[in-house]
C-alpha cells in the first residue's frame, strides 16, 4: 500500500500519514445475540471492489473521514466528511 | 598494463591509493575502481562461479554481471567494478576454498558434471531421509555467495529520507538528460537518478542529480525508493520518467564465461575511463556495428585484432572459446583457431524494462528488433530512449552456438543450455516453471544479462516464437539492496516532560516508558522512596498521563456512551475512575474523569494510551455526530502526584488559604482549581499510590517552578519503580500489564463498574453476554510463602499443570511479604487457595488473596 489519499482538508498525501480504521460497519442496536455481536465485532465483508471505510489523517490534521476505495486498485473514488446531523 | 595518459581518463595519476586484493597489495590511482586498479595490476580472476567454481573475470564493468562480486571490508557481494578504491581497504574473494586462483571446490566443474545437472539437489538429497542432516551440513556450506559475520557490529548507519519530486527521471543517458532538461523548463522539482557514479558531476540546469543512486522500483502513487548507499530516498513523484536504456547481451557459445570474454561496454570503460589496455590479442564477435566498432578502438591502443567475426554474415557450425586455467586462449570458428587473450562479444542490446514492467507496463516481443519492449505504460509513468526500443537495430544472433564445452545461458547461477534443454525435456513447459527449476535469471543480475538469452534458447528448443513465450514476471528491487538500508534507522523521537531535566539533575535512572523517557528511581534503593511516601511525603512526575478536555452540550452523552460508567449524575468538582472497553468487551484503557462544569470534563488516560484514546474518542464522536469537542492537552499540561500523610500540610503551605485544602473543603475524589506556588492548577484528590495525595495539573512551562517548590517543601521525588510497588500494595491494576486483550471488567474484578441499566455504551452488548457466563480466569492477588520473587510472566502450577500466570510481583516492605497479581482459573480464585508459582525453575508455594494488600479499607487515602 503506497497510494495517495486526499484528506478533505489537506489534499492528497501519502497513505503513510493516515490511520486506517477499517470498513464502515453497522453497529447492532437493542440486545444483539452473541452471533450478531460476534459478526459485528470480528467479521468484515472484505470485498474485492469498492467499499466505504474510515480513515484518520493521524499525522496530519487529525480529521476522521470516510473514503470510498476500490480495494483491487486502491483507487479512491470519494472522500466524505461525516455529517453530524446524520450519524454513520 | 596502464596506457600513457589519455584525454578523458577518470584517474588522477598524482594520487596513489593502496589496498589489499585477495592478500596482495595493489596500488591504483584516485578515480580507479577496485576492479580497474586490480586489473591494471595484472589481476584477472575476481570471483568463482556459483555452482562450478569456475574462475570468472571482468565482463560488464557496469555493476550488472555477478563476476566481480567480492567481500570488501567484511561486506559481501560488493561489485568491485563500480566500487571506488579507498586507502587500506581489504578486498577478499568469496565462494572460494583456498584462493581465487586455486579453488578446491572447482572440482565440481571437472569431475562433478554428472552430479550437478539441473534439479540434482531436488531429486537426490531427499532419500534416505535419515541422511538429510549430513546432506544439509554439506549443502549449507557449499551454497550461497559471500559470508556475513554474525558477530560483526554496526559497520554503517542507514537513514530514510522522504522526498517529493514533480518529475523523477531514472537514468542519466542522453534520453534521460533531455527529458530532465525539458521538465525543468516547466518549473522546479526535477530530480534525475543514475546508478553510475560518473554521473555525479552532471550539470543540468534546474535538475537535481543523484548519483550513484538506484531506483529500486515504482509503486502506486508514484512511490520510488532510491538506493543511494546509506540513504534510502522514498520519492513521491508526480511523474516518473524511465530512461533506463538498454543492456548489452552476452552471446551464448561454449566457453562464453572464460576469463577474458568481455562485453564491449566493459572494454570501453577500462580503456576510456581508466586507460587500461585490456588485452594483447583480441577477437571481436558481434552482430551489430556498435559492437564491431570496438575493434578500431582496441587497435588504436595497440591491441592486435586477430579476427573480427560478424555474426550477421556467417552462421558458424562451431563457435567455441577455449581456455587454459580458466582464461581464454583461443576462439575456434568452424575448425579455424584464433589465438587471443581477449574475446569481445555482444549480441545486441535488450531494453532494461524491469522497472516499467513491475510498475504495471506490458512487455511484448518486438519482431522487428528481436528484443522485448515495454508497452501500455501505467498512469504517471513515461519511458524515453533506448528502454522503449528507440534507436536499436535488429540483432538476432543464434540463441546458442554449437560446440564442445559448457555453454552458459546464465552466468550468475551457472545454468547452461544443456540444463535448459533438460528442464524442457522434463516437462517444464512454461518459462515461469523453467525459470524456477533451473534458477536462470534468479541470480545477482536479476535477468539483466540472461533473460533474453534464456527465452531465445527456450523458444528454439520448443520450436516456438519468442512472442508466444512472453517474459517472466519482473519484481522489485531492480538491483540487490542491503537489508540495513531497508531497515533504516528508527527516528521516533523520545518524549520528555517539562520537568525532565530536574530528574536528570537529581541523578535519576531514566528508562523508556512507551514513547516517554521517565525516571525509574532516584537512587539505588527504590524502597526508600516507597517508605517516604508511606511515612511522610513524596512527589512523582506524572506529566506523561494522557489529558483530554471534553466540552460541549453533548459532552455528558458522549462520555456516557464511551465509558461503562455514569457521568450525568456527577456534581461539578467531582472525579470518577473510568475504564474504557471495546465493543468486544475487552478492557482498553483506564483513567479519571473530572467534571469541571456541566459541559466540561477533564479526562486522564494511561501514559501509553493517550494517542489511541484520543483517536478512539474522536472516532466515536464522528460516528455518533455529538456536539462535543475533544482537545488533547497532554503536552500542554504538566502533572505531578504529591502523596503521603504530610501532603495536605505541604500543599496548604503553597496555596493562598490552607483552609482550601482542609479535609472538609477538599475531599477524596474532589477536583478543584488552586493557585499552587502561584501557578494556576487543577488539583485532583485521587490516590493511585494508596496514601493521601493530590494530582496537580498545570501549564507545562511552570513544570520546574512547581516541582522545585514541592521539593523545597519536603517532598521526596519518587520514580516509576516505587510507584509500581505502591500501587501493587493497593492492588491497583495497570492496564496493559495486569490486563491483556482478553481481559474484561468481570474477570478483572471490576464487576461493580459497568452501569448496565444505561441505554448504550461501547462494550455493553458484550458485557451483557459476559454477565451470563462464568469467566474461565480471574485476576487475583497472591502472597508468596517464602521470600522469593517470581518474574513477571511466571507460570502458576496447579496439580503439576500450568494453570495461570503472574502479571506483577514485588517485595513490599509495608506488607512484609512478596506480593503480586496473577491470572488463575476461576475455581482456584477464592482467597486462601494455595497454588504454586515457578521461581527460578522451582515450584514455590503462594496463597491467593483479595489483592488489596495495604490499607484494604482505603482509610489512608481518604483521610
Amino acid at each position: 500500500m503506497s497510494f495517495l489519499l486526499a484528506c478533505p482538508f489537506c489534499g492528497p498525501r501519502p497513505v503513510d500519514e493516515y490511520a486506517y480504521f477499517g470498513e464502515v460497519t453497522q453497529r447492532p442496536t437493542g440486545s444483539p445475540s452473541l452471533r450478531e455481536l460476534t459478526d459485528y465485532v470480528y467479521f468484515r465483508d472484505n470485498v474485492a471492489g469498492v467499499q466505504r471505510e474510515w480513515w484518520q489523517h493521524r499525522t496530519g490534521c487529525g480529521e476522521w473521514f470516510l473514503a470510498e476505495r476500490d480495494t483491487r486498485t486502491n483507487e479512491v473514488l470519494e472522500v466524505i466528511l461525516p455529517d453530524p446531523k446524520r450519524p454513520v | 598494463m596502464r596506457l600513457d595518459k589519455r584525454a578523458g581518463e577518470r584517474i588522477d595519476r598524482g594520487k596513489a591509493v593502496s589496498f589489499t586484493f585477495a592478500g596482495w597489495k595493489v596500488t591504483g590511482f584516485e578515480g580507479d575502481t577496485i576492479a580497474s586498479a586490480a586489473f591494471a595490476a595484472g589481476k584477472r580472476v575476481f570471483s568463482r562461479s556459483f555452482k562450478y567454481h569456475r574462475p570468472r573475470g571482468l565482463m560488464c564493468c557496469s555493476g550488472h554481471c555477478p563476476n566481480c562480486q567480492m567481500t570488501v571490508d567484511g561486506v559481501p557481494n560488493v561489485r568491485v567494478c563500480t566500487e571506488p578504491i579507498r586507502e587500506g581497504t581489504v578486498v577478499e574473494g568469496q565462494n572460494v576454498r583456498w584462493s581465487l586462483d586455486f579453488d578446491f571446490m572447482s572440482m565440481t566443474d571437472k569431475v562433478g558434471a554428472p552430479f550437478t545437472p539441473v534439479g540434482f539437489y531436488y531429486r537426490t538429497f531427499i532419500r534416505p531421509r535419515a541422511a538429510w542432516p549430513l546432506y544439509e551440513k554439506f549443502l549449507r556450506s557449499a551454497a550461497g555467495l559471500g559470508k556475513l559475520d554474525p558477530h560483526a557490529g554496526h559497520s554503517r548507519r542507514y537513514d530514510t529520507e522522504h522526498r517529493h519530486a514533480r518529475v523523477l527521471v531514472v537514468g542519466g543517458g542522453w534520453a534521460g538528460r533531455s527529458a530532465a532538461l525539458d521538465a525543468a523548463k516547466a518549473g522546479p522539482g526535477v530530480v534525475l537518478v543514475d546508478e553510475d557514479a560518473r554521473h555525479a558531476d552532471l550539470d543540468l540546469a534546474g535538475v537535481e542529480v543523484l548519483a550513484p543512486a538506484r531506483a529500486l522500483g515504482i509503486w502506486e502513487g508514484g512511490l520510488v525508493p532510491v538506493d543511494a548507499g546509506t540513504v534510502l530516498y522514498r520519492f513521491r513523484a508526480e511523474k516518473v520518467v524511465v530512461a533506463a536504456g538498454a543492456t548489452e547481451q552476452p552471446v551464448v557459445f561454449p566457453g562464453n564465461d572464460l576469463v577474458g570474454v568481455m562485453l564491449p561496454d566493459g572494454v570501453r570503460r577500462l580503456v576510456r575511463d581508466f586507460s587500461i589496455k585490456p588485452g594483447e590479442r583480441a577477437v571481436v564477435l558481434g552482430a551489430d556495428d556498435e559492437t564491431l566498432a570496438i575493434a578500431g578502438e582496441l587497435e588504436e591502443i595497440g591491441t592486435e585484432i586477430v579476427k573480427v567475426v560478424d555474426l550477421r554474415e556467417s552462421r558458424p557450425r562451431e563457435l567455441v572459446a577455449e581456455g587454459g586455467k580458466g582464461r581464454v586462449r583461443r576462439l575456434v570458428l568452424d575448425g579455424e583457431r584464433y589465438s587471443c587473450d581477449l574475446l569481445v562479444a555482444a549480441g545486441g542490446r535488450q531494453p532494461a524494462y524491469s522497472l516499467l514492467a513491475q510498475a504495471g507496463a506490458r512487455v511484448e516481443y518486438d519482431e522487428a528488433l528481436g528484443v522485448f519492449v515495454p508497452t501500455e505504460l501505467p498512469d504517471g509513468v513515461e519511458a524515453v530512449g533506448a528502454v522503449t526500443g528507440e534507436g536499436l537495430t535488429k540483432i538476432a544472433p543464434e540463441p546458442a552456438y554449437p560446440g564442445k564445452g559448457k555453454c552458459f545461458v546464465c552466468v550468475c547461477e551457472d545454468v547452461t543450455t544443456k540444463d535448459m534443454k533438460r528442464a524442457i525435456g522434463e516437462g517444464f513447459d512454461s518459462i515461469e516453471l523453467a525459470k524456477r527449476y533451473t534458477t536462470t535469471t534468479m541470480g545477482p543480475c536479476q535477468g539483466k544479462l540472461c533473460h533474453l538469452a534464456s527465452i531465445r534458447v527456450y523458444a528454439q528448443q520448443n520450436r516456438m516464437y519468442e512472442s508466444a513465450i512472453g517474459t517472466t514476471t519482473a519484481r522489485p528491487p531492480w538491483a540487490p539492496v542491503e537489508l540495513g538500508l531497508l531497515a533504516g534507522r528508527e527516528l521516533t523521537p523520545a518524549r520528555r516532560g517539562s520537568i525532565h531535566w530536574r530528574h536528570e539533575e537529581a541523578g535519576a535512572t531514566i528508562q523508556w516508558a512507551g514513547p516517554w523517557k521517565r525516571p525509574y528511581a532516584y537512587g539505588e534503593k527504590p524502597e526508600d522512596e516507597v517508605r517516604a511516601v508511606h511515612e511522610a511525603l513524596g512527589v512523582i512526575d506524572v506529566s506523561t498521563l494522557g489529558k483530554l478536555l471534553v466540552e460541549g452540550p453533548d459532552a455528558v452523552a458522549l462520555l456516557e456512551r464511551l465509558y461503562p460508567n455514569r457521568f450525568g449524575d456527577m456534581k461539578r468538582g467531582r472525579i470518577r475512575y473510568g475504564v474504557l472497553t471495546s465493543d468486544g468487551g475487552r478492557i482498553m484503557d483506564d483513567g479519571t474523569i473530572a467534571r469541571l462544569t456541566d459541559d466540561l470534563f477533564y479526562v486522564t488516560t494511561t501514559s501509553t494510551g493517550a494517542d489511541a484514546v484520543t483517536a478512539w474518542f474522536e472516532w466515536w464522536n464522528a460516528v455518533w455526530g455529538y456536539d462535543a469537542e475533544i482537545v488533547n492537552v497532554t503536552g500542554a499540561l504538566a502533572a505531578v502526584n504529591l502523596a503521603g500523610p504530610r501532603s495536605r500540610e505541604a500543599l496548604g503551605r503553597l496555596v493562598d488559604d490552607p483552609d482550601d485544602v482542609s479535609a472538609d473543603a477538599f475531599k477524596y475524589l474532589d477536583a478543584k482549581h488552586l493557585d499552587v506556588a502561584g501557578v494556576p492548577t487543577l488539583a485532583l484528590r485521587i490516590g493511585f499510590v494508596g496514601e493521601l495525595g493530590y494530582e496537580l495539573h498545570f501549564p507545562s512551562p511552570a513544570g520546574e517552578h512547581l516541582w522545585d517548590a514541592l521539593v523545597a517543601g519536603g517532598a521526596r521525588p519518587f520514580g516509576l519503580e516505587p510507584q509500581r510497588v505502591l500501587r501493587l500494595e493497593k492492588g491497583h491494576v495497570i492496564v496493559g500489564q495486569d490486563t491483556d486483550s482478553e481481559s474484561n471488567l468481570y474477570s478483572s474484578g471490576m464487576s461493580w463498574l459497568p452501569k448496565m441499566d444505561k441505554d448504550d455504551f461501547v462494550g455493553k452488548f458484550a458485557l451483557e453476554h459476559f454477565a451470563q457466563r462464568d469467566e474461565k480466569e480471574k485476576l487475583v492477588g497472591f502472597t508468596m510463602e517464602a521470600n522469593v520473587l517470581p518474574a513477571e510472566g511466571a507460570q502458576i502450577v496447579i496439580e503439576g499443570l500450568p494453570a495461570g500466570r503472574v502479571t506483577s510481583a514485588r517485595r513490599s516492605e509495608a506488607v512484609g511479604e512478596v506480593i503480586g497479581l496473577a491470572w488463575v482459573p476461576t475455581d482456584r480464585s477464592e482467597p486462601g487457595t494455595r497454588v504454586e508459582i515457578v521461581v527460578d525453575r522451582q515450584r514455590r508455594g503462594a496463597k491467593i488473596t483479595h489483592g488489596a494488600f495495604y490499607d484494604p479499607s482505603g482509610e489512608r487515602m481518604r483521610s
